[in-house]
């Protein structure tokens, strides 16, 4: 299997969670979107780890899903904290970062 | 074989990632996200990271796709789909079609023109031989072995990044600062 068929299903990945964090209302979408730009990254990553025959690239996409693990702690958390003060959960109305 | 597989995962995470964006409610774009990981640990598996792959099913569509399901069941995300958004008269819906659909095919473009422009010769290979020998790449000793040597400064700073994350997100989603929760507040007022 040719190690370049894998890099534009990374790129088609990350293009879709690039449109859909511009077009989508729902924060907790907007996150599910931020997930499919670090997977497309993820992909190209062990792609590459792949063709060189190297681990790093491996290393470096587990430390990727490290860091989006702690987004999705943090990004809940304000989601939620935010729907406990009965703030609309939507990011057209969220435009001020006043509390 | 080996491409069949992976053909049937590719067209699984790109139909995943496609639901997550144009499917109506959260919940939905939850379970289409799961089906899209699913599909992308099949595809690390051809790429020989089988760590990767476990650690993706395992941790990923297990554990946080859980949070996810919990926070959504708790707000009750609805929200209106794609697709009537788009369709929306007025500035908002004409801003978005046009934002969201130059930011996707630019940003393709783009990535496509930086990967036909590279000139790496070894793109259009099965891969190089591997440096320690076929049956190490990608095992759970290896990974852990360059985890504990080359990288030790990236995992000590990711488990601290963890528990910053974890600390933070007790913080953010704990009690309001009148000692009592919100819920007991929504209770009072009613």
């Amino acid at each position: 299997m040719n190690i370049a068929w894998y890099l534009p299903v990374s790129a088609i990945i990350f293009a879709i969670g690039a449109a859909g964090v511009v077009a989508r209302r729902n924060p907790l979408v907007v996150l599910l979107c931020l997930e499919l730009m670090l997977n497309g990254g993820n992909l190209a990553l062990i792609a590459f780890a792949r063709m060189w025959g190297n681990g790093d690239g491996q290393v470096l996409a587990l430390i990727v899903m490290t860091v989006a693990a702690c987004e999705v702690a943090i990004g809940l958390g304000m989601i939620v904290a935010l729907y406990r003060r009965r703030i609309p959960v939507d990011v057209d109305e969220l435009r001020e970062l006043r509390g | 074989m080996a491409a069949f597989v992976f053909f049937v995962a590719a067209i699984g995470a790109i139909a995943g990632a496609l639901g997550v964006v144009l499917l109506r409610d959260a919940f939905f774009s939850v379970l289409s996200l799961v089906a899209h990981l699913l599909s992308l640990a099949v595809l690390f598996l051809l790429l020989y990271a089988e760590l990767i792959a476990a650690v993706q099913v395992v941790v990923y569509a297990g554990a946080v796709m859980v949070l996810y399901v919990f926070v959504v069941a708790y707000i009750g995300g609805e929200d209106e789909s794609l697709s009537e958004r788009l369709r929306g008269s007025g500035p908002v819906g004409q801003g978005l079609r046009a934002g969201a659909v130059v930011v996707g095919v630019a940003l393709f473009t783009e990535l496509v023109i930086a990967m036909l422009g590279t000139g790496l010769s070894a793109i259009h290979d099965r891969g190089a031989p591997y440096s320690p020998g076929p049956r190490t790449f990608g095992t759970p000793a290896y990974i852990g072995k360059l985890l504990l040597t080359r990288f030790l400064l990236a995992f000590e700073i990711a488990s601290f990044l963890l528990l910053v994350a974890a600390v933070g997100a007790v913080v953010l989603a704990g009690r309001i600062a009148t000692g009592r929760t919100a819920d007991q507040e929504r209770g009072a007022a009613a």
